[in-house]
Protein backbone atom coordinates (compact mmCIF):
# COMPACT_ATOMS: atom_id res chain seq x y z
CA UNK A 1 0.00 0.00 0.00
CA UNK A 2 2.03 2.97 -1.21
CA UNK A 3 1.78 6.34 0.43
CA UNK A 4 1.36 9.43 -1.63
CA UNK A 5 2.11 13.03 -0.96
CA UNK A 6 -1.47 14.25 -0.68
CA UNK A 7 -2.09 17.78 -1.91
CA UNK A 8 -5.67 17.80 -0.69
CA UNK A 9 -8.25 15.51 0.88
CA UNK A 10 -11.70 15.80 -0.62
CA UNK A 11 -14.66 14.72 1.45
CA UNK A 12 -17.36 13.44 -0.89
CA UNK A 13 -18.98 11.20 1.70
CA UNK A 14 -22.76 11.01 1.27
CA UNK A 15 -22.75 12.37 -2.28
CA UNK A 16 -24.63 10.40 -4.91
CA UNK A 17 -24.24 10.02 -8.66
CA UNK A 18 -23.33 12.23 -10.52
CA UNK A 19 -22.00 14.51 -7.76
CA UNK A 20 -18.64 12.80 -7.03
CA UNK A 21 -17.41 13.17 -10.61
CA UNK A 22 -19.02 16.61 -10.90
CA UNK A 23 -17.04 17.74 -7.83
CA UNK A 24 -13.74 16.15 -8.87
CA UNK A 25 -13.96 17.74 -12.32
CA UNK A 26 -14.64 21.13 -10.69
CA UNK A 27 -11.62 20.56 -8.46
CA UNK A 28 -9.17 19.89 -11.29
CA UNK A 29 -8.54 23.49 -12.41
CA UNK A 30 -7.61 24.39 -8.80
CA UNK A 31 -4.80 21.79 -8.72
CA UNK A 32 -1.30 21.83 -10.15
CA UNK A 33 0.04 19.25 -12.57
CA UNK A 34 1.26 16.21 -10.65
CA UNK A 35 -0.83 16.88 -7.53
CA UNK A 36 -2.37 13.82 -5.89
CA UNK A 37 -5.71 14.20 -4.14
CA UNK A 38 -7.37 11.78 -1.79
CA UNK A 39 -11.09 11.41 -2.44
CA UNK A 40 -13.25 9.95 0.30
CA UNK A 41 -16.59 8.68 -0.91
CA UNK A 42 -19.40 6.40 0.21
CA UNK A 43 -20.82 5.96 -3.28
CA UNK A 44 -20.06 2.45 -4.61
CA UNK A 45 -20.67 3.76 -8.15
CA UNK A 46 -17.51 5.82 -7.75
CA UNK A 47 -15.46 2.61 -7.99
CA UNK A 48 -16.22 2.39 -11.69
CA UNK A 49 -17.05 6.07 -12.30
CA UNK A 50 -13.69 7.51 -11.26
CA UNK A 51 -11.61 5.27 -13.57
CA UNK A 52 -14.08 6.00 -16.41
CA UNK A 53 -13.90 9.73 -15.73
CA UNK A 54 -10.08 9.62 -15.51
CA UNK A 55 -9.77 7.65 -18.76
CA UNK A 56 -12.02 10.11 -20.60
CA UNK A 57 -10.50 13.29 -19.21
CA UNK A 58 -6.85 12.22 -19.27
CA UNK A 59 -6.38 12.12 -15.49
CA UNK A 60 -5.06 9.16 -13.51
CA UNK A 61 -6.52 7.03 -10.73
CA UNK A 62 -3.49 5.76 -8.80
CA UNK A 63 -5.29 3.51 -6.38
CA UNK A 64 -8.67 2.64 -4.93
CA UNK A 65 -8.97 1.49 -1.35
CA UNK A 66 -12.07 -0.06 0.14
CA UNK A 67 -12.94 -0.47 3.76
CA UNK A 68 -16.35 -0.99 5.34
CA UNK A 69 -18.38 2.14 4.75
CA UNK A 70 -15.62 4.12 3.03
CA UNK A 71 -13.97 4.19 -0.37
CA UNK A 72 -10.75 6.14 -0.84
CA UNK A 73 -9.60 7.01 -4.34
CA UNK A 74 -6.23 8.59 -5.12
CA UNK A 75 -6.36 10.78 -8.17
CA UNK A 76 -3.35 12.35 -9.84
CA UNK A 77 -3.68 15.42 -12.01
CA UNK A 78 -1.85 14.44 -15.18
CA UNK A 79 -3.42 16.93 -17.54
CA UNK B 1 8.63 8.29 -50.20
CA UNK B 2 8.77 9.09 -46.49
CA UNK B 3 7.37 12.49 -47.25
CA UNK B 4 4.35 10.96 -48.97
CA UNK B 5 3.54 8.84 -45.92
CA UNK B 6 3.62 11.90 -43.72
CA UNK B 7 1.41 13.80 -46.10
CA UNK B 8 -1.04 10.95 -46.30
CA UNK B 9 -1.13 10.66 -42.52
CA UNK B 10 -1.91 14.34 -42.15
CA UNK B 11 -4.68 14.06 -44.73
CA UNK B 12 -6.17 11.05 -42.93
CA UNK B 13 -5.98 12.87 -39.63
CA UNK B 14 -7.81 15.87 -41.06
CA UNK B 15 -10.43 13.54 -42.52
CA UNK B 16 -10.93 11.79 -39.17
CA UNK B 17 -11.40 15.07 -37.37
CA UNK B 18 -13.92 16.33 -39.89
CA UNK B 19 -16.10 13.23 -39.91
CA UNK B 20 -19.58 13.54 -38.39
CA UNK B 21 -19.87 12.74 -34.71
CA UNK B 22 -16.19 13.14 -34.02
CA UNK B 23 -16.58 15.86 -31.43
CA UNK B 24 -16.54 15.02 -27.73
CA UNK B 25 -20.00 16.42 -27.44
CA UNK B 26 -23.40 15.27 -26.17
CA UNK B 27 -26.62 16.42 -27.79
CA UNK B 28 -29.79 15.46 -26.00
CA UNK B 29 -33.49 15.99 -26.73
CA UNK B 30 -35.70 16.18 -23.66
CA UNK B 31 -39.17 15.50 -25.05
CA UNK B 32 -40.78 14.05 -21.93
CA UNK B 33 -42.28 16.15 -19.17
CA UNK B 34 -41.98 13.36 -16.58
CA UNK B 35 -39.99 14.10 -13.45
CA UNK B 36 -38.06 10.82 -13.58
CA UNK B 37 -36.92 11.51 -17.12
CA UNK B 38 -35.88 15.05 -16.22
CA UNK B 39 -33.77 13.60 -13.40
CA UNK B 40 -32.12 11.15 -15.81
CA UNK B 41 -31.53 13.90 -18.40
CA UNK B 42 -29.87 16.20 -15.87
CA UNK B 43 -27.68 13.42 -14.43
CA UNK B 44 -26.43 12.57 -17.91
CA UNK B 45 -25.96 16.24 -18.86
CA UNK B 46 -23.99 17.17 -15.74
CA UNK B 47 -22.09 13.86 -15.85
CA UNK B 48 -21.06 14.45 -19.46
CA UNK B 49 -19.96 17.99 -18.63
CA UNK B 50 -17.87 16.56 -15.76
CA UNK B 51 -16.30 14.17 -18.28
CA UNK B 52 -15.13 17.23 -20.18
CA UNK B 53 -17.72 17.01 -22.94
CA UNK B 54 -19.51 19.90 -24.57
CA UNK B 55 -23.23 19.49 -23.79
CA UNK B 56 -26.35 20.79 -25.53
CA UNK B 57 -29.83 19.98 -24.23
CA UNK B 58 -32.76 20.66 -26.51
CA UNK B 59 -36.12 20.87 -24.73
CA UNK B 60 -39.16 20.16 -26.82
CA UNK B 61 -42.87 19.37 -26.44
CA UNK B 62 -43.81 18.21 -22.91
CA UNK B 63 -40.22 18.79 -21.80
CA UNK B 64 -40.47 22.58 -22.17
CA UNK B 65 -42.89 23.01 -19.23
CA UNK B 66 -40.12 22.04 -16.79
CA UNK B 67 -38.22 25.18 -17.75
CA UNK B 68 -41.07 27.52 -16.72
CA UNK B 69 -40.34 29.77 -13.78
CA UNK B 70 -43.32 29.60 -11.37
CA UNK B 71 -42.55 33.13 -10.13
CA UNK B 72 -42.84 34.73 -13.54
CA UNK B 73 -46.12 35.92 -15.09
CA UNK B 74 -46.67 37.08 -18.62
CA UNK B 75 -49.76 38.58 -20.14
CA UNK B 76 -51.09 38.79 -23.66
CA UNK B 77 -52.12 35.13 -23.96
CA UNK B 78 -55.17 33.76 -25.72
CA UNK B 79 -57.77 31.73 -23.82
CA UNK B 80 -56.39 28.42 -25.18
CA UNK B 81 -52.83 29.43 -24.26
CA UNK B 82 -53.94 30.34 -20.76
CA UNK B 83 -55.65 26.94 -20.45
CA UNK B 84 -52.51 25.17 -21.61
CA UNK B 85 -50.54 27.17 -19.11
CA UNK B 86 -52.84 26.07 -16.31
CA UNK B 87 -52.88 22.40 -17.26
CA UNK B 88 -49.16 21.95 -17.80
CA UNK B 89 -46.71 21.79 -14.89
CA UNK B 90 -45.54 25.24 -13.87
CA UNK B 91 -41.87 24.41 -13.65
CA UNK B 92 -39.78 21.36 -12.80
CA UNK B 93 -41.06 21.16 -9.20
CA UNK B 94 -44.52 20.37 -10.53
CA UNK B 95 -43.44 17.59 -12.89
CA UNK B 96 -44.90 14.16 -12.13
CA UNK B 97 -43.40 10.68 -12.11
CA UNK B 98 -44.15 8.60 -15.23
CA UNK B 99 -45.11 5.67 -13.00
CA UNK B 100 -46.43 5.51 -9.45
CA UNK B 101 -47.47 9.17 -9.33
CA UNK B 102 -50.48 8.04 -7.25
CA UNK B 103 -52.28 11.40 -7.22
CA UNK B 104 -49.10 13.07 -6.04
CA UNK B 105 -48.24 10.70 -3.19
CA UNK B 106 -45.66 8.70 -5.16
CA UNK B 107 -43.98 11.80 -6.57
CA UNK B 108 -43.80 13.41 -3.13
CA UNK B 109 -42.35 10.19 -1.73
CA UNK B 110 -39.60 9.97 -4.37
CA UNK B 111 -38.67 13.61 -3.74
CA UNK B 112 -38.47 12.95 0.02
CA UNK B 113 -36.32 9.84 -0.52
CA UNK B 114 -34.02 11.72 -2.92
CA UNK B 115 -33.52 14.42 -0.34
CA UNK B 116 -32.91 11.91 2.44
CA UNK B 117 -30.38 10.00 0.35
CA UNK B 118 -28.73 13.23 -0.75
CA UNK B 119 -29.50 12.82 -4.46
CA UNK B 120 -29.32 16.19 -6.21
CA UNK B 121 -32.66 17.63 -7.37
CA UNK B 122 -33.35 18.70 -10.94
CA UNK B 123 -32.99 22.33 -9.83
CA UNK B 124 -29.62 21.73 -8.19
CA UNK B 125 -28.38 19.89 -11.27
CA UNK B 126 -29.58 22.74 -13.51
CA UNK B 127 -27.43 25.09 -11.40
CA UNK B 128 -24.41 22.82 -11.88
CA UNK B 129 -25.16 22.51 -15.60
CA UNK B 130 -25.15 26.31 -15.81
CA UNK B 131 -21.76 26.49 -14.08
CA UNK B 132 -20.37 23.94 -16.55
CA UNK B 133 -21.65 25.91 -19.51
CA UNK B 134 -24.21 23.29 -20.59
CA UNK B 135 -26.24 24.92 -23.34
CA UNK B 136 -30.04 24.78 -23.18
CA UNK B 137 -32.11 25.34 -26.28
CA UNK B 138 -35.91 25.48 -26.13
CA UNK B 139 -37.87 24.40 -29.17
CA UNK B 140 -39.50 27.45 -30.69
CA UNK B 141 -42.46 25.56 -32.12
CA UNK B 142 -43.29 23.83 -28.84
CA UNK B 143 -43.27 27.16 -27.04
CA UNK B 144 -45.55 28.61 -29.69
CA UNK B 145 -47.93 25.60 -29.54
CA UNK B 146 -48.28 25.80 -25.79
CA UNK B 147 -48.29 29.56 -25.65
CA UNK B 148 -45.08 29.78 -23.60
CA UNK B 149 -42.97 32.90 -23.83
CA UNK B 150 -39.23 33.16 -23.22
CA UNK B 151 -39.94 35.74 -20.46
CA UNK B 152 -41.66 33.08 -18.33
CA UNK B 153 -38.74 30.64 -18.51
CA UNK B 154 -36.10 30.16 -15.80
CA UNK B 155 -33.04 32.38 -15.57
CA UNK B 156 -30.34 30.15 -17.00
CA UNK B 157 -27.03 31.24 -18.50
CA UNK B 158 -26.99 30.44 -22.17
CA UNK B 159 -30.70 29.70 -22.56
CA UNK B 160 -31.78 30.19 -26.14
CA UNK B 161 -34.52 29.33 -28.60
CA UNK B 162 -34.04 27.19 -31.68
CA UNK B 163 -35.58 24.80 -34.16
CA UNK B 164 -34.86 21.34 -35.51
CA UNK B 165 -31.95 22.50 -37.66
CA UNK B 166 -30.24 23.93 -34.58
CA UNK B 167 -30.51 20.56 -32.85
CA UNK B 168 -29.45 18.57 -35.92
CA UNK B 169 -26.40 20.75 -36.47
CA UNK B 170 -25.33 20.08 -32.87
CA UNK B 171 -26.26 16.39 -33.03
CA UNK B 172 -24.38 15.89 -36.29
CA UNK B 173 -21.05 16.73 -34.76
CA UNK B 174 -21.72 14.99 -31.43
CA UNK B 175 -20.28 11.64 -30.42
CA UNK B 176 -23.40 10.98 -28.34
CA UNK B 177 -27.02 11.82 -29.12
CA UNK B 178 -29.93 10.94 -26.86
CA UNK B 179 -33.69 11.33 -27.00
CA UNK B 180 -35.42 11.32 -23.64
Amino acid sequence: MPDYKIAKTLDYKGLKCPMPIVRISQEMPKLSLGDVVEVQTTDPGSLSDFPAWAKTTGQQVLETRQEPGLITIFVKKTK
Amino acid sequence: MALDVEKELAALKAQAEARPGAKRKLSMVVFSGDLDKHIAAMIIATGAAAMGMEVVVFYTFWGTAALRDPKKRVGGKTLVERMFGMMLPKGRDHAKLSHMHMAGAGTAMIKAIMEKKNVASVGEMLDIAGQFGVKIIICEMSMDLMGFKLEEMIDYPGLSIGGVATFLADAGESAIQLFI
